[in-house]
């Protein structure tokens, strides 16, 4: 019986059937397989398409910043940045390498040319007369604005080449996919952000990719082009010491595990000496690889493998093993005796210089805080809270894990790399904000396997079986298809379920990533900090430009000789949008000089206009957030400047200023406090100003409260403009009284 | 005061010395009635006199002579003649009469002389009435020069109560027009009356040529004294349907410096008393239809800025970064697109552009002026027409997508005001075609680095042809291609198989046997074709050193395959047996299930391989 109701079944099917099955022969045999690219084809088409897409995506989340305001330098850095590229493509190379800049530091002046990284400069410059030279009239402004999502979206092309490295061409996409919106980046590279970091971490990853790639293959050439990479590098950032630590370190697990390669000594060793020679053409770098401590780990690991080269000869050549470990014995001991004699001697006689303090408060978080204030004073170089980890890192930060687990899981020569990578870039996240840019590439990379091999794995399920399911249901007849199905079931129970399920959960947390980071980006890390927007009482947003209108106003409205005073962190903004010459800025080279400022700001007005005069200021520009409430301004700055004066002039000392240790500006404030110079320029008239309604006069909103001091009277200075929200006020130096 | 007054004073004496020397009328002409209305409500000058000339001698007169002191020339923006129309207007331009520039013999040297063209030549007792509106620029001198924020802005006017002129004048009267009725001091001459803000002078009867009686007005005016050191406005043309105009200014407040110190807060309480000499605002007029406008200095955007407009015009309210006080500077760019089709006109085949000179911004003095016209690149035959002397010569300027540059047409002018904002027109040759340059060299560009990338990806860059890494790659891709071709075989199979497949379900439908049979041949013939190419490809890859890894799953795949056809033949014959034999369908089908699916496991197998393979 059941026979006879299939085989009607069947009947029924069959006379059903041909209309359809003439349609898909017509199909098969002409439209689909005469189109039907080659799976190879097809994957690479995909690939590209993908890697294409990513690209954009790259670039154009990056462009939040120029529609929720314009497109403009941001913050600080980036102004000195772009006066640099600015003088470049006007003066030309030379000009540019042989600056020097009396504009700043006054009246020390700066050699701009032997104390700056050139890469951006040089490569925005580049982008530049390229534009100029295919006859698109760009403005310099525009190529400085783009210039970091353009290498932002370079670094995704070689996250994927990276990625593809290490594990596979999937791991690559994925990690391309990831780095291109990882909030730990984009917070270095919106558009405007015209920053050493935007191109430094392309270098940064096109180095390594290029060191591992020529580990991997033992190529000279691809030796080569790291040496290359790594010279771009340096000249683009600083944190070029991160490479030349890294890879030796690197190098020295590799030896350790005893996966010494004759791979491995070719790319070492080209990528150390030419990367070496290379480095040194840029003259802020100059002959450091050789002389300074933090370059010597480098060189101790070039020696080490040429002993170890050494080794292996005469391994090969002494075929008695005994008499070989004698030997090895000798000439280790000889050779790290020797390697430490070098470095004590060098050491001592000055020759090699010690580590610098900034290279000690990496590897100690606690360092700056009790040696170099000027350093802790800077907010990116804070210990990074765990809060800021996730929202730099989201699902990135449990993904991590997983893929060092996968990365240990199939060790090779390119896993342990990016493992090495990703756990000491993660440490030095954590000792300073700023460099949760450097553990970002890492992160995607080891994050980006975890995900890739996981859903790999889950879909090679999935697909084994919806296979076997459509050939038996196209070819058998129904007893058959049952049969198949049936049998494919039994043997792995709910493994499909579990695996869709997975996927489902992988797609959620996947596009609750993407969505943070949108919002991430759009929120929090398009601000050009220069601009400042709040909302106002009616939901529209409110912009304060007070920054631009004080920089405008000292532009046009003083004498083009005159010198301003600030804390440092204006200088870069003064000298590139007020041009004007300023005392200190925010490269911080000379101590003394800011605490001289420093000292300036927390004296009494008598002693201030000592320093004032004898430093030949002008003008004097404080911020000051009283009025809006907006409080990153010079007075919640002002114990730093404390700080960093009393370091170098003991005659100013912090508990004056405090009160039984709290720092307050209201009536109980301290007397010292109260009449400083900071203190008198930051409230001058304040005190007659309601700031919000129901409060007193000279109400403080940044601090909310009722300042000390209301009756602040002026002897040697005079205000010479106020921005309309107070939040930048300048002053003016009167000049000496007549004597008689 | 008392400064004021002698400053006054050698003024005066510098003309009556001259005045000694003046010689008597040059022709018979007499002015019957001279009004003259001076009006000082901004910081821009403007001296409207309404004359009646009368021929009183026999010859007949065509030229009518104005005379101003040199002192006055300096400042002298616009002068300009046109016949009298009603209620002392001066109406359009069309109707102006010629001025010109001339010095006539025997006159006093400090003066200069303008002639007026009549539209006809004035007979014996013939009179005429005609308007000269004569702007001055920068008259008006801020006494003192300094104030201090919360000081009111005074400034100093001078005139003559009496009508200069080499004429004799029979009625003259003269009013002053001030911005606000608070006066400093005026001089007081007989018949002179005050009427709130205006002041007024005459009239006086009979008086001889050169006849000059000095006055001073020191009054308060808190208008915007606006000055454009240099303004360029730069109208570039695209033919894809936009004027584009750029306007760079660099503003300075000329009214009275301000001294001493600048308090926000009392700015910010009362704006209109500490900061009455301030001015915090501009407005420009600009044509309708205007779009994409945008307000920028050298730092960046600037946002206080208001655009509101209806068909007939547009206003654009622009709030500088900090409101100017006197002898504060700023500077800014705005920028605007216009349609073209408003602007730009064709005739005879030439094209011509008609756009206004001047600045839109409304009261504003501009020391120098620069217009720059931007014509397409490939224009030629530039003429240009302006309805006032300027200064005129060409440049080029280097933008998107030129080789050569864009012909660009310059003119500079000193001292404009607002009454300089006439048309003018810029006539050139400009072919359609070539339009169309720059698109084609866009598409050349992409279709050129496409071409690149093609001949990229097919050239051989290879420098040592016989390396050992060169050979592998070469062989390696042979024999990629030989396994594409097995591939390919094996998928013509399985095609052939389901043909066979498909014939069979036809004889259960229709039992057409002899049909039947004939697709057996028909796949008979393909397979050993088939199977033949196959064998080609597998010895050569056979023979090949770098498939030998990929080689044992070739081989495995082409031995399933033939399993697989042997077995889908079987069941061919088996089936097309039955049909044949006339046993029932129902036995055909018990015999054919072990078969079919032993053939379904196996077409499993040759599928996995073959993907296997392919990922490889």
């Amino acid at each position: 019986m059941v026979g006879k109701t299939e085989s009607q079944n069947g009947a029924v099917k069959a006379t059903a059937a041909p209309a359809m099955n003439l349609e898909s022969d017509l199909f098969s045999n002409f439209s689909f397989k005469s189109f039907k690219l080659k799976t190879k084809q097809q994957e690479l088409l995909l690939r590209v398409s993908i890697l294409g897409l990513v690209y954009i995506l790259a670039f154009i989340t990056r462009l939040f910043s120029v529609l929720r305001y314009e497109s403009m330098i941001h913050e600080f850095d980036p102004y000195f940045n772009y006066r640099t590229t600015l003088f470049l493509t006007e003066k030309g190379f030379y000009e540019f390498w042989n600056w020097f800049d009396s504009e700043s530091w006054y009246p020390l002046g700066r050699i701009i040319g032997g104390t700056l990284y050139p890469g951006l400069m040089v490569t925005a410059a580049f982008i530049y007369w390229t534009l100029r030279f295919l006859r698109f009239a760009v403005h310099i402004r525009e190529v400085c604005v783009l210039t970091a999502p353009f290498f932002a979206s370079n670094t995704t092309v070689v996250a994927y080449f990276f990625g593809k490295e290490i594990w596979d061409s999937g791991a690559g996409l994925v990690a391309a996919a990831f780095i291109a919106i990882c909030p730990g980046y984009i917070s270095r590279s919106v558009a405007g952000s015209y920053d050493n970091e935007g191109v430094a971490i392309f270098a940064l990853l096109l180095t390594f990719y290029l060191f591992v790639k020529a580990v991997n293959t033992g190529s000279l050439a691809w030796a080569l082009a790291s040496a290359f990479g790594y010279f771009y590098m340096v000249s683009a950032w600083g944190g070029y010491v991160f490479i030349i630590n890294l890879i030796p370190l690197y190098v020295l697990v590799l030896l350790i595990t005893g996966r010494y390669s004759m791979r491995l000594y070719v790319a070492y060793n080209c990528m150390y000496v030419l990367g070496m020679l290379l480095a040194m053409q840029i003259r802020f770098v100059g002959f450091q690889h050789v002389q300074s401590g933090e370059h010597m780990a480098a060189m101790g690991v070039f020696f080490l493998m040429q002993v170890f080269y050494f080794l292996d000869w005469v391994k090969y050549m002494l075929s008695d093993t005994k008499l070989f470990q004698a030997f090895l014995r000798i000439t280790v001991t000889s050779a790290i005796a020797v390697g430490a004699l070098a470095l004590g001697v060098g050491t001592a006689s000055g020759y090699i210089s010690p580590w610098t303090g900034r290279f000690y408060s990496l590897l100690d978080p606690t360092y700056a805080k009790d040696n170099i204030p000027i350093i802790a004073s800077v907010s990116e170089h804070q210990p990074t809270a765990w809060s800021s980890f996730m929202f730099d890192f989201h699902i990135l930060l449990f993904l991590f894990p997983a893929g060092l687990y996968f990365c240990f899981k199939k060790l090779s020569d390119a896993t342990i790399f990016i493992v090495m990578y990703g756990l000491t870039s993660m440490y030095f996240a954590g000792v300073m904000v700023r460099l949760i840019l450097v553990a970002t590439p890492a992160v995607c990379l080891i994050s980006a396997i975890a995900v890739s091999a996981t859903i790999k794995n889950l879909t090679s399920l999935l697909r084994t079986k919806s296979k076997t399911a459509v050939a038996g249901s196209s070819k058998g007849t129904g007893g058959s298809k049952a049969s198949s199905k049936a049998s494919f079931d039994q043997s792995q129970p709910f493994q499909k379920n579990g695996a869709i399920a997975l996927l489902l959960g992988a797609f959620y947390l996947l596009s609750k990533y993407a969505t943070h980071c949108t919002w991430v980006t759009s929120e929090a890390y398009s601000s050009p900090s220069i601009v400042l927007a709040a909302r106002g009482a009616h939901g529209n947003r409110v912009i304060f430009d007070d920054y631009r209108e004080a920089y405008f106003w000292l532009r046009q409205n003083t004498p083009p000789d005159a010198k301003v005073m600030s804390w440092w962190d204006y200088g870069y903004q003064i000298t590139a949008m007020g041009n004007r010459t300023v005392i200190v800025d925010n490269n911080t080279w000379n101590n003394t000089h800011i605490a001289t400022v420093g000292r300036a700001m927390s004296s009494y007005e008598d002693e201030a206009y000592e320093i004032m005069r004898s430093l030949d200021v002008d003008y004097v520009l404080v911020v000051f957030g009283g009025v809006t409430g907006y409080s990153s301004d010079d007075i919640n700055k002002f114990l730093w400047m404390v700080r960093i004066g009393g370091g170098v002039f003991p005659v100013i000392k912090e508990p004056d200023y405090l009160v039984n240790g709290d720092y307050r500006v209201d009536k109980g404030a301290a007397p010292k406090m109260l009449n400083c110079l900071m203190y008198k320029l930051s409230y001058y008239r304040f005190g007659e100003l309601v700031t919000e309604y129901g409060k007193p006069p000279g109400y403080d909103r940044a601090r909310g409260v009722e300042i000390g001091n209301k009756d602040i009277k002026l002897e040697h200075l005079e205000e010479a403009f106020t921005t309309s929200n107070w939040i930048v006020r300048i002053y003016k130096v009167k000049p000496p009284n007549n004597r008689w | 005061m008392g400064v004021r007054r002698k400053m006054a004073l050698r003024f005066d004496l510098i003309i009556f010395t001259i005045l000694l020397f003046a010689s008597p009328v040059l022709s018979d002409l007499i002015l019957s009635k001279v009004d003259r209305r001076i009006d000082l409500t901004s910081q821009i000058v403007r001296i409207t006199s309404t004359l009646k000339v009368e021929n009183e001698g026999s010859e007949p007169v065509s030229e009518v002579l104005l005379a101003f002191p040199d002192l006055q020339v300096k400042d002298l923006a616009l002068l300009k003649a046109s016949p009298h129309e009603g209620k002392g207007k001066v109406k359009s331009l069309s109707a102006s009469l010629p001025v010109e520039n001339v010095k006539p013999n025997g006159m006093p040297a400090a003066l200069t002389f303008y002639a007026v063209k009549l539209p006809k030549a004035l007979g014996k007792g013939d009179s005429y009435t005609f308007d000269v509106l004569a702007v001055f620029a920068h008259a008006l001198r801020p006494f003192p020069e300094k104030i201090t924020q919360a000081d009111i802005q005074l400034v100093v006017f001078q005139e003559s109560a009496f009508y200069l002129t080499p004429y004799v004048v029979k009625v003259q009267s003269l009013s002053v027009k001030l911005p606000e009725s608070r006066i400093e001091s005026y001089t007081k001459l007989e018949n002179t009356k005050i009427h709130g803000s205006e002041i007024k002078y005459g009239p006086y009867e009979n008086l001889p040529s050169f006849s000059y009686s000095p006055i001073v007005v020191h009054f308060e005016s808190n208008q915007p004294f606006a000055v454009g050191q240099e303004v360029v406005r730069e109208i570039e043309i695209s033919h894809w349907g936009n004027v584009q105009v750029t306007e760079h200014y660099k503003l300075v407040h000329g009214g009275a410096q301000n001294k001493g110190e600048f308090s926000r807060l009392d700015y910010q309480a009362r704006p209109t008393i500490r900061g009455a000499s301030a001015f915090k605002y501009l407005i420009a007029k600009m044509p309708p239809r205007v779009h994409s406008v945008y307000y920028r200095d050298e730092i960046g955007n600037i946002s206080t800025s208001n655009l509101w407009g209806d068909s007939k015009k547009t206003e654009l309210l622009i709030e500088p970064r900090y409101p100017l006080f006197g002898g504060w500077r700023t500077a800014f760019t705005i920028g605007y697109g216009l349609p073209l089709k408003d602007f730009l006109f064709e005739l005879e085949g030439n094209r011509f552009l008609n756009i206004t000179f001047g600045s839109p911004m409304n009261e504003l003095v501009i020391d120098n002026l620069i217009v720059k016209v931007v014509l397409p690149e490939g224009s030629g035959d530039i003429s240009v027409s302006a309805p006032f002397p300027v200064n005129q010569w060409e440049e080029t300027k280097l933008s998107h997508l030129d080789l050569t540059g864009r012909p660009v047409v310059v003119l500079q002018k000193t001292n404009v005001v607002p009454e300089h904002n006439q048309f003018f027109q810029v006539y050139y040759k400009f072919s359609k075609l070539s339009m169309l340059r720059e698109p084609f060299m866009l598409i050349f560009g992409f279709f050129s680095l496409f071409v690149a990338g093609i001949v990229y990806m097919h050239v051989d860059m290879s420098i040592s042809k016989s390396s050992a890494a060169y050979l592998a790659r070469l062989q390696w891709d042979e024999v990629q291609a030989a396994i594409q071709q097995v591939e390919n075989v094996i998928n013509r199979c399985l095609t052939t198989h389901d043909k066979l497949e498909a014939s069979l379900r036809d004889l259960s439908r229709t039992g057409d046997v002899q049909a039947c049979k004939a697709a057996r041949k028909a796949a008979d013939g393909l397979l050993k074709e088939l199977s033949k190419e196959l064998k080609l490809v597998l010895s050569f890859l056979q023979s090949s050193s770098a498939a030998s890894q990929i080689l044992p799953k070739v081989e495995e795949l082409v031995a399933k395959e033939k399993d697989l056809q042997e077995k889908v033949m079987a069941k061919h014959s088996t089936v097309v047996d039955c049909y044949e034999k006339k046993t029932g369908i129902r036995d055909s089908e018990n015999r054919v299930a072990a078969q079919q699916q032993k053939i379904t496991a196996l077409r499993q197998e040759v599928e996995n391989l073959l993907e296997l393979i392919d990922e490889i």
